[in-house]
């Protein structure tokens, strides 16, 4: 059985679809002016980033609502250094990399060795959740993880490291930058030349495969009005013939022999462009050019890539308001900016549309949303990055989880990218079922038991030591609001909190003194090791407990 | 090579989920061949069931059960809270309980309760939590001990747990505790062994199929969506709704009564045939600093609610398993981290103490009051405490080989130590033979003694501990206790003023146990 097979079998559970749906958020792109309190930076930070971290919630709360958007939108931090050999060459590798230390990268040996791609991939997927789990305050490590759903691809198929750390090089560094620019310049990555058999597209044997992505996935999208037809796939394919890879310095290169010189006719969705068939060596350039000239001129592509944005930022339900209120105006300012990204984003995170109560605690946390959101919230401690050994050994672990949860970076299930994106009606709740949900609450307890133990460093949630950033920890009743209120985004009911106190924090007894005392020995004398067992059990077993809760999975 | 042993070498962890694509694995229901289920069956077969009702703060047991025979310097050390002897429901002649407690007399007189007098351990802690803790653990005072004594319990019964659970032999939870934690009482050596049920209404919740509403917003949208498949994944839900389905009439418990909420629950449970072993309840408000008492009746006020309330439900609890015909499976025992303090303080209350009763019940319990009254000084002061009689452990070990019917050589891993048991169960419960085999290790000369008798003993080496404990089993010598190159040895048993009777010299080298009765005469 096909792993999509296995996967429809066994991933849909029940539709929580009812015959009354909610109201969907309300308001418009209008600058939200409200109150700027912890509960608002809460919402921004695990929209824009992985996780809430108490220091990031802290450091926004004393800043204007301005200057917060302002320095999410704009990362100042260098970019990263690229991943570093951390494996020993197989002994099967025809061309071992032994002349690359060990610690330093890998991928700038362009060789396409099968022994050794599958090491130095999964030294990439350990990199980039390294990434995740280390960003900065800003919203790029979402927006990368936002383009490698929308511009999916699967680093098995495309078996060469060397393209997969390229394809994802052109996603890091465009993120927020230009779409069109990006889109162009993913045309022509050997990845994705694989990935989608570009570099087999020739006049002889046209592959549609990129000229139908290109408009089905990528630009135009499935939207009603999106009416590219099956001979616009056939043109566009013939337009893309003729680009193939130098696996020497893998980069694409065009061979005029291989291109289809005739004019390439669309159809009356594309106003019956005809795209002169060219016969230079630059004939494979300006073709494409024409190519997403004619495309990025529908109003098809800013409309669909701002749906995309709303799913990935706000929710997936997008109804006739939304379509008016927030998708057209929104894809109005993406062409008045020619595709620039950065005022797309602007205008949606600073909406009153953004900052509704409504549009709060709706998203299910996708699986790297909630292993990388929770050391990030938590501050789980890592050994210093000169350890790379350690810390990719680490990441390799959070990566296994959210992989075992259905999010395996690098490897989507296929070009359209994870369905709780697009898989109508569940979305989101397609990351939920009998196998992961069990799953999730295996990994908090695991975190927050256990945690991971590597090479000697224990990579644990902490959980006296994130308490005592609170501002009362010695009150029990403010402590749990305090817990919840970073933890849960659907708040639990006032009798919940007490009996969680009472069971938990008090073990019993009634008088919050209890808690109080414990706590104050707990900081004036840590030594004090059977009190500060109990402390630290209790808040360990507090903590465990509401990430059990199924509130927990939203964000 | 022991059973278990053969299962941690044959079954590593994660063996009965079979991996597949992508990490994917199914659920272990149902999949596991047949020879694995039967490894999976517990070292011992029974059907008895065990019921920990944790009174929290600390129970004043000195005003639960009312030491009559000194009764004079009772009053004396608690004169604004005493209760009237007139008042004093009758246990033994020596002693009786707190007026309130109209059920568990009627349990009394029924031979199904037992009162063991003054339990507790040495170097008593007095913090709730450290106290709590030592009581789940069964540690020493100044040991920290990690796992619970249940915890250790159910480990021996079902190791590897969770890998290969629920199974074909296992299908129930091995222990469940009503509240939102699994206590340490239940902690194993990796994981917790026990299930909890977060509230009463929770369990009714998932019998019945309700989920609390969520707002008409999205994300209760998604919550609710959410919820559903956790109740469908959880994992025990199936067999806790198919138990309680098998039980569709109780009798009426007390309203308004917390413990009896859960205790309700637990006897539907038991009856509709959970294998689970050990259920775990809890009922919180017994740390009465001040205004124990209404001045005015001191049979009333805060603590003869509570006292209320707990004998009330006990009753019920049995009244159910009665008429359910579970009552020759079930022996519950009550326990509260502590004591209170011998005198009362000016508040109308009492301060943290030491030693307090505890009280078995069942129908397979023996009956009576176990132990002395305590001797209360005739000029109690504020720090004066009871001194334990009996280890809380020893109850604990008894309840383990006596009840849940462990073999005497696990218990001692169970229980870190060994430690004396009691007569607490009736004898044929476990139908344990009696082992006649093997050396004598321990004897004594002269035997029948007037004061002193010398006592010979035989050790493999290693620890060795020798014992003088009275007919109702109370350590009242330890003549040695320490390591000894292997040899035989001579101690000698002073018996001062004690009185004359059957003595028991026991012998205990790492797991081997021996005990040998001695007579003192005039």
């Amino acid at each position: 059985m096909s792993r999509r097979k296995f996967l429809s079998k066994i991933l849909p559970i029940q539709s929580s679809q009812q015959e009354m749906l909610p109201p969907p958020p309300t308001g418009g792109l209008t600058p939200y002016s409200g109150a700027w309190t912890t509960e608002q930076v809460v919402h921004l930070l695990k929209r824009t980033q992985f996780g809430a971290k108490w220091e990031d919630v802290q450091y926004f709360a004393s800043r204007t609502f301005q200057q917060s958007i302002t320095e999410i939108l704009n990362p100042t931090a260098p970019a990263p250094a690229p991943p570093v050999k951390d494996y020993i060459p197989a002994s099967t590798a025809v061309k071992p990399d032994t002349y690359i230390a060990p610690g330093t990268t890998w991928v700038n040996d362009i060789l396409a060795d099968g022994a050794l791609f599958g090491s130095r991939v999964l030294s990439f997927q350990k990199w980039w959740i390294g990434n995740m789990v280390n960003q900065d305050r800003s919203i790029r490590e979402k927006m990368i993880l936002f383009w490698h759903n929308h511009f999916a691809t699967e680093a098995d198929t495309i078996s060469n490291s060397a393209y997969v750390y390229g394809h994802h090089q052109i996603l890091r560094t465009n993120a927020l930058g230009n779409f069109k620019a990006l889109t162009r310049a993913i045309t022509l990555d050997p990845g994705m030349l694989v990935y989608l058999n570009g570099q087999y597209n020739t006049v002889t044997a046209p592959d549609e495969n990129y000229g139908r992505e290109l408009q089905e996935l990528f630009c135009c999208g499935k939207g009603p009005d999106s009416k590219y037809t099956e001979d616009d796939v056939k043109a566009a394919a013939r337009v893309l013939t003729g680009w193939r890879i130098n696996t020497t310095t893998a980069t694409a290169y065009f061979d005029i022999t291989r291109h289809d010189k005739n004019a390439k006719k669309f159809s009356s969705f594309y106003n019956n462009t005809t795209i002169a068939g060219r016969t230079t060596a630059t004939a494979g350039e300006q073709e494409l050019d024409d190519l997403l000239n004619m495309i990025f001129a529908t109003n098809e592509v800013s409309k669909y890539i701002c749906r995309r944005l709303y799913r990935w930022f706000i929710y997936y339900d997008i109804d006739a308001s939304v379509e008016t209120n927030i998708i057209t105006p929104l894809a109005n300012i993406f062409v008045q900016n020619n595709y620039e990204i950065l005022p797309v984003l602007e205008a949606l995170l600073k909406s009153e549309h953004f900052f509704n109560s409504l549009a709060m605690g709706c998203q299910i946390k996708s699986p790297i949303d909630l292993v990388v959101g929770l050391c990030r919230e938590f501050s789980v401690a890592l050994p210093p990055a000169s350890d790379y050994a350690t810390n990719y050994g680490l990441f390799n672990y959070l990566f296994n989880w959210a992989s075992n949860m259905q999010q395996r970076i690098g490897d989507p299930p296929d070009v359209s990218g994870w369905k709780a994106y697009y898989q109508e009606p569940l979305f989101y709740e397609v990351w939920i079922n009998s196998d992961t949900l069990p799953r999730r609450i295996q990994f908090s307890d695991t975190m927050m038991l256990s945690g991971y133990t590597l090479s000697g460093f224990q990579m644990i949630v902490n959980a006296a030591e994130w308490v005592k950033k609170f501002p009362l920890p010695a009150d029990p009743n403010q402590l749990i609001n305090d817990v919840t209120k970073r933890l849960l985004r659907i708040d639990i009911s006032t009798a919940s909190k007490q009996q969680l106190k009472r069971d938990i924090l008090l073990a019993g007894q009634s008088e919050d003194k209890y808690w109080t005392d414990a706590w104050n020995l707990f900081l004036s004398t840590p030594g004090n090791i059977s009190n500060s067992n109990t402390v630290k059990n209790r808040l360990r077993d507090l903590i465990k407990y509401i990430m059990n809760l199924p509130e927990y999975q939203l964000s | 090579m022991k059973r278990r042993s053969f299962l941690q070498k044959s079954l590593p962890a994660g063996v009965l989920l079979p991996s597949l694509l992508n990490g994917f694995s199914f659920r272990a229901f149902g999949l596991e061949a047949a020879e694995l289920s039967s490894l999976l069956l517990p070292a011992t077969e029974t059907d008895h069931v065990l019921v920990i009702v944790q009174l929290n703060g600390g129970n004043d047991g000195l005003n639960m059960v009312i030491p009559v025979e000194n009764f004079s310097n009772y009053v004396n050390a608690r004169k604004n809270i005493y209760i009237p002897e007139e008042k004093v429901l009758p246990l033994n002649g020596k002693a009786g309980l707190h007026p309130a407690m109209t059920g568990l007399s009627n349990l009394y007189q029924d031979g199904q309760l037992k009162v063991i007098h003054s339990v507790g351990y040495p170097q008593p802690n007095f913090s709730h939590f450290r106290a709590t803790d030592i009581w789940m653990s069964a540690s020493d005072s100044a040991t920290l001990i990690n796992t619970g004594w249940a915890g250790r319990y159910l480990n021996y019964e079902y190791p590897n747990f969770p890998n290969g659970y629920p199974n074909a032999s296992m299908t129930d939870p091995l222990a469940i505790q009503i509240g939102s934690v699994t206590s340490l009482t239940f902690q194993g050596p990796s994981v917790s062994m026990g299930m909890s049920i977060s509230s009463t209404s929770n369990f009714y919740n998932l019998v019945n199929g309700v989920t609390d509403p969520v707002p008409n917003t999205p994300a209760g949208k998604e919550l609710a969506f959410i919820r559903v498949v956790a109740q469908q994944t959880q994992q025990y839900a199936t067999a806790i709704k198919n138990a309680a389905a098998k039980v569709t009439k109780q009798v009426t418990y007390p309203s308004s009564n917390g413990l009896a909420d859960q205790l309700k629950i637990v006897a539907r449970l038991i009856a509709g045939g959970l294998q689970t072993r050990v259920y775990m309840v809890n009922y919180g408000g017994f740390d009465t600093h001040s205004v124990q008492v209404n001045s005015t009746d001191t049979t009333t006020g805060t603590h003869a609610n509570l006292l209320k309330n707990v004998s009330a439900a006990i009753k019920a609890f049995q009244d159910d398993l009665r008429m359910l015909g579970a009552d020759n499976r079930v022996v519950g025992m009550t326990f509260s981290e502590f004591g209170r303090r011998i005198k009362s303080n000016d508040s109308g209350g009492t301060d943290h103490g030491a030693a307090a009763p505890c009280f078995l019940f069942g129908k397979q319990v023996t009956g009576g009051v176990l132990g002395d009254t305590p001797i209360i000084p005739s000029n109690a002061t504020v720090n004066d405490n009871l001194p334990f009689q009996y280890d809380f452990r020893s109850v604990y070990a008894t309840l383990l080989s006596k009840w849940l019917c462990v073999e005497d050589n696990d218990l001692q891993q169970i229980m870190l130590k060994n430690f004396q048991q009691l007569p607490l169960i009736n004898g044929i419960a476990c139908k344990k033979p009696v082992d006649l085999s093997g050396e004598q290790l321990i004897s004594n000369y002269p035997n029948p003694f007037t004061s002193s008798t010398v006592i010979t003993f035989k050790t493999a080496g290693g620890h060795t501990l020798i014992q003088v404990l009275d007919a109702s089993g109370r350590v009242v010598a330890n003549l040695t206790d320490k390591d000894y190159p292997a040899g035989t040895y001579t101690v000698a048993f002073d018996s001062g003023f004690m009185p004359s009777g059957v003595y028991y010299a026991r012998l205990q080298n790492i797991t081997i146990q021996q005990v040998r009765p001695m007579l003192k005469v005039r």
